[in-house]
C-alpha cells in the first residue's frame, strides 16, 4: 500500500486525449479495456454493469454500459454524446474525451478534439482506412491536436498479420501527411484480446514500438510557452479596496500562452497601449514569473482603463481587426447563412458580427470545396467572412489554439451555434 | 503551487496535474464573476464544497470572494459538519443563505418520503431559494468522476425555469469557451470541479492542507446496517424495530443527508492515510456510501432532470 500512495501522491503531468471511431471499430471495447486495465473501473462499477447485463438477458458484462451513462443511450445502445472518462497510471493522469462515432459525428469530435492534445483514429484492420476513418484525421488536422494516434484495431480477426498492419498505417500516414500532419503513431491493436492496449502482444513479435497505453504515458504533454509569445486574456478586475490593500489593481486571467516576468513590456489590445508589467500574483503569492496555463493576477505599472475582454499581448501582437477570416465547424441543427447577425464570443470578449460570406463548405472525407453554399448546416465544415463591431485581438488558430478560436452565438436564445478557428484550415 | 520539476517532465514549465487542474477551476470562477450578475455558491461542508471554496479564496485574492453561499439544510445533517460550515463562513466573512428542507416539510410544501430519505427532497428548496433570490449562476461540486450521468454534464449546463437538465439539448462546449448566456428566469448551474476525481480532491487537500469536518477521519460512531450502509443512529428515524446499533471504528468517504449517507469501515485518522485507502479502494465512493444512487440505473439523471444539481 505504501508504494501506492509514493506512485499516485507524486506530481504527474496531465494528457487530455480524444477518441474517434465508427461504429463497430471497437471503440467503447478499447475504452473499456484501458479504464479496466488500469484498473479504474472499481467492483460496484462492474456489479452495477453485470446486474444490468443481466437484466436484459445478456449473459457476458456488456462493457458500453460503463460508458453510456444516459437512459436514451442505453435504451438504444448508442452513444449521442460526448462523455468525459478519467483515469490514472502511476506516470500520468489522462482526461478522456470519449466521442462518439455514430450520430452527429463531426459536432461531436470538434467538441472533444477543441480540448485534446492527442486523438486516436480507431480502424477496422478488416477494412482498412475509410471515409471515416479519413473524416477523423481530418477533424484532428483541423483542430489542430498536436499528436494523431492510429490504433489499427481487431488485428486478431486478420492472424495479427503485419503486411495487414503495414499497409493501413502506409496509408493513414500519406492521407495524414497530406493534411499536414507529420506526428503519427500507429500502433496494432485488440482491444478485445488486450494486445498492445495496456500490455505488449505476444501475437505480435513483429512489432517493435510501444503500447497504446505506454504511448499515451510518454507522448510530451504542453508546449514550450518559451517559445510563444505571451497572451493573456483578461478575465476580471481585482480591486479589493480594502484597509490592507487600499490601491491594489490587478488583471486576472489565464495565460493562453507564452511567458510573463515582472519587467516585461507588454501591449494592451485593441487599445494599443504599452506599459510593463509591474507584478505577479499567483493565486495570493507574489512571483516574478508566470507561464501558461497558469492562472494569474498581473499588475501593470500605469493606470489605465483595462477591463474584461482586454488582451495583454508580449512579442509580436496580433493584429486587432474587425474582418475575420476563419475556418468553422457548425455545430447547431439551425442552419448559418450569409447576412445572419450573431454574436462572437473569443477569449474574453463577446461581440456582435455578422456573417458578410461562405466563400465554400469542405467535403471532409475529400477535402473538397463547394463554393458558395449560401449556408452551413449541422456537422458542416467551411469558409466563413465575418464583420465584428468591434475590433478584436485574433491570433491564427495555427499558431495559437486559445487566441485563435472563438464561438458564434445565436443573439436571441444565447445557443452556440458555431465554432471558430482563425487563419488557414490545412 | 509547485515549482517545475525538470527532473520530473520533460518540460520545465509543464503544469502537474493538480497546478493544471487548479488553474482550470481559478478560471471558470473568474469567468462567472465577470459574466453574471448573481452567482452563489453551493455549499454543504463536504469536501468537494470546501475544495471549491478553496478555489475561489484563491482566484479572487487578495479581495475577498465575489459570492455569496446557498446551503440545502436537510434537517438531516451532521452537527459536525454544520458547525464547520459556520466557523467557515465567519472566517471568511462570507454570507450565507440557507434552504431548508424541514421548513418545507413543517410548512406542507414538501411531504416526507416513507423511506425517509430526504435528499431527493432537496431539489424543490434549492429551486424555490434560486428564484427567490434571482441567482443566475450556481456552482455545484459536482464531478464526472462520480456517475455516468454526470460524464455528461457540461462544465456550464443550462437550467429552464423548472431547473431542469435536458441532456440533449446541452450545449457544445468546445476550448475554453464557456457559453453563460441564458434567458431570464433560466440559470446556469457551474461545476468548476468537472474534470477532478476524488483522488484529486483528496491529492489538493493534502497539498493546500485545508481542513476538513472531522467525521472525514475514523472516529468510533453509533452506527447500524439498513441497505447495506451503515447509517448513523439518531433522532432522524434510526435506527427502526429489527435494526441493532453498534459502536465501530468508520469515517465518511462523502458527507451528505443522514439518512442516506453511509459510513465505511476505517482507521484512516490522517490525510495520508485516507488518500493510501481510497487509493486502494475497490468502491466508487457512491458506490460505498450513498444509498440514493442505488435506487435505480438512471437515479442521478432523473433527479438531475428534475433540478438537482
Amino acid at each position: 500500500m505504501s508504494s501506492t500512495i509514493t506512485e499516485q501522491g507524486a506530481a504527474t503531468s496531465l494528457l487530455r486525449f480524444a477518441t474517434a471511431g465508427s461504429v463497430d471499430d471497437g471503440k467503447s471495447t478499447l475504452v473499456g479495456r484501458l479504464l479496466h486495465d488500469s484498473k479504474s473501473v472499481l467492483a460496484d462499477q462492474l456489479e452495477a454493469v453485470e446486474h444490468a447485463s443481466r437484466k436484459r438477458g445478456q449473459e457476458a458484462p456488456d462493457l458500453a454500459l460503463l460508458t453510456d451513462g444516459l437512459r436514451a443511450e442505453r435504451e438504444q445502445g448508442i452513444t449521442i454524446d460526448v462523455a468525459y472518462r478519467y483515469f490514472a497510471t502511476p506516470r500520468r493522469r489522462f482526461i478522456l474525451a470519449d466521442t462518439p462515432g455514430h450520430v452527429q459525428y463531426t459536432r461531436n469530435m470538434v467538441t472533444g478534439a477543441s480540448t485534446a492534445e492527442l486523438a486516436v483514429v480507431l480502424v477496422d484492420a478488416r477494412n482498412g482506412v475509410v471515409e471515416q476513418t479519413r473524416r477523423h484525421a481530418a477533424v484532428a488536422a483541423l483542430l489542430r491536436v498536436p499528436h494523431l494516434v492510429l490504433a489499427v484495431n481487431k488485428m486478431d480477426l486478420v492472424d495479427y498479420a503485419e503486411p495487414v498492419f503495414a499497409a493501413i498505417a502506409e496509408q493513414f500516414g500519406a492521407y495524414a501527411a497530406s493534411l499536414g500532419v507529420s506526428d503519427v503513431t500507429a500502433v496494432p491493436i485488440s482491444a478485445l484480446a488486450g494486445d498492445n492496449v495496456v500490455e505488449p502482444s505476444a501475437n505480435m513479435d513483429w512489432y517493435g514500438g510501444p503500447t497504446l497505453l505506454e504511448h499515451l504515458e510518454t507522448v510530451p504533454v504542453g508546449t514550450d510557452p518559451s517559445d510563444e509569445p505571451a497572451r493573456f486574456p483578461v478575465q476580471y478586475v481585482i480591486r479589493p479596496q480594502s484597509a490592507e490593500h487600499p490601491d491594489y489593481r490587478g488583471y486576472a486571467g489565464q495565460l493562453a500562452s507564452g511567458v510573463l516576468r515582472t519587467g516585461d513590456q507588454v501591449t494592451v489590445l485593441p487599445a494599443g497601449i504599452t506599459t510593463t508589467v509591474a507584478g505577479i500574483d499567483v493565486l495570493g503569492e507574489e512571483s516574478d514569473i508566470a507561464w501558461a496555463p497558469q492562472s494569474v493576477t498581473v499588475r501593470l505599472a500605469e493606470d489605465i482603463d483595462i477591463s474584461r475582454g482586454d488582451l495583454i499581448a508580449a512579442g509580436p501582437a496580433p493584429q486587432a481587426t474587425q474582418d475575420v477570416v476563419a475556418t468553422v465547424a457548425h455545430l447547431n441543427e439551425r442552419p448559418l447563412r450569409v447576412g445572419d447577425k450573431v454574436l462572437l464570443k473569443h477569449t474574453t470578449r463577446t461581440v456582435r458580427a455578422i456573417v458578410k460570406d461562405i466563400p465554400y463548405a469542405i467535403a471532409v472525407d475529400t477535402l473538397e470545396q463547394v463554393e458558395h453554399p449560401g449556408s452551413l448546416n449541422v456537422n458542416d465544415l467551411g469558409r466563413v467572412v465575418l464583420r465584428t463591431a468591434e475590433p478584436i485581438a485574433l491570433d491564427d488558430y495555427r499558431s495559437n489554439r486559445r487566441t485563435g478560436s472563438f464561438l458564434l452565438i445565436d443573439q436571441a436564445d444565447g445557443t452556440t451555434l458555431t465554432a471558430g478557428m482563425a487563419g488557414e484550415a490545412f | 503551487m509547485s515549482l517545475p520539476d525538470a527532473a520530473a517532465f520533460e518540460n520545465p514549465y509543464a503544469l502537474s496535474h493538480l497546478d493544471a487542474l487548479e488553474a482550470e477551476s481559478v478560471h471558470i470562477f473568474r469567468e462567472v464573476a465577470g459574466e453574471f450578475e448573481n452567482p452563489v455558491i453551493l455549499f454543504s461542508g463536504g469536501k468537494d464544497s470546501i475544495v471549491m471554496l478553496h478555489l475561489a479564496l484563491k482566484a479572487f485574492a487578495p479581495a475577498s470572494v465575489p459570492f455569496a453561499l446557498l446551503h440545502v439544510d436537510t434537517g438531516h445533517n451532521f452537527p459536525e459538519v454544520l458547525e464547520y460550515r459556520d466557523r467557515t463562513v465567519a472566517e471568511h466573512g462570507l454570507r450565507l443563505h440557507v434552504a431548508s428542507v424541514q421548513e418545507f416539510i413543517d410548512n406542507g410544501r414538501l411531504r416526507e418520503r416513507p423511506d425517509g430519505t430526504r435528499n431527493p427532497l432537496q431539489t424543490v428548496p434549492l429551486l424555490d431559494a434560486i428564484e427567490s433570490h434571482r441567482f443566475d449562476a450556481v456552482f455545484g461540486g459536482g464531478r464526472r468522476d462520480e456517475e455516468k450521468a454526470r460524464a455528461k454534464e457540461r462544465v456550464f449546463s443550462l437550467r429552464d425555469e423548472f431547473g431542469a437538465w435536458d441532456p440533449r439539448r446541452q450545449r457544445p462546449e468546445l476550448w475554453s469557451l464557456y457559453n453563460g448566456r441564458h434567458a431570464p428566469g433560466e440559470h446556469v448551474r457551474v461545476f468548476p470541479l468537472s474534470n477532478w476525481t476524488e483522488l484529486d480532491v483528496w491529492q489538493y487537500i493534502e497539498r493546500e492542507k485545508i481542513e476538513l469536518p472531522e467525521i472525514y477521519y475514523a472516529h468510533e460512531r453509533d452506527v447500524f446496517q439498513r441497505n447495506g450502509m451503515w447509517l448513523t443512529a439518531g433522532e432522524w428515524g434510526g435506527p427502526k424495530e429489527g435494526e441493532t446499533v453498534e459502536r465501530r471504528l468508520v469515517r465518511y468517504r462523502t458527507v451528505g443527508d443522514m439518512s442516506c449517507t453511509g459510513a465505511v469501515d476505517s482507521d484512516a485518522v490522517t490525510i495520508e492515510h485516507v488518500i493510501a485507502e481510497i487509493a486502494a479502494s475497490r468502491l466508487t465512493e457512491r458506490g460505498a456510501t450513498r444509498a440514493d444512487d442505488k435506487m435505480s440505473e438512471a437515479a442521478m439523471e432523473d433527479r438531475k432532470r428534475e433540478g438537482y444539481f
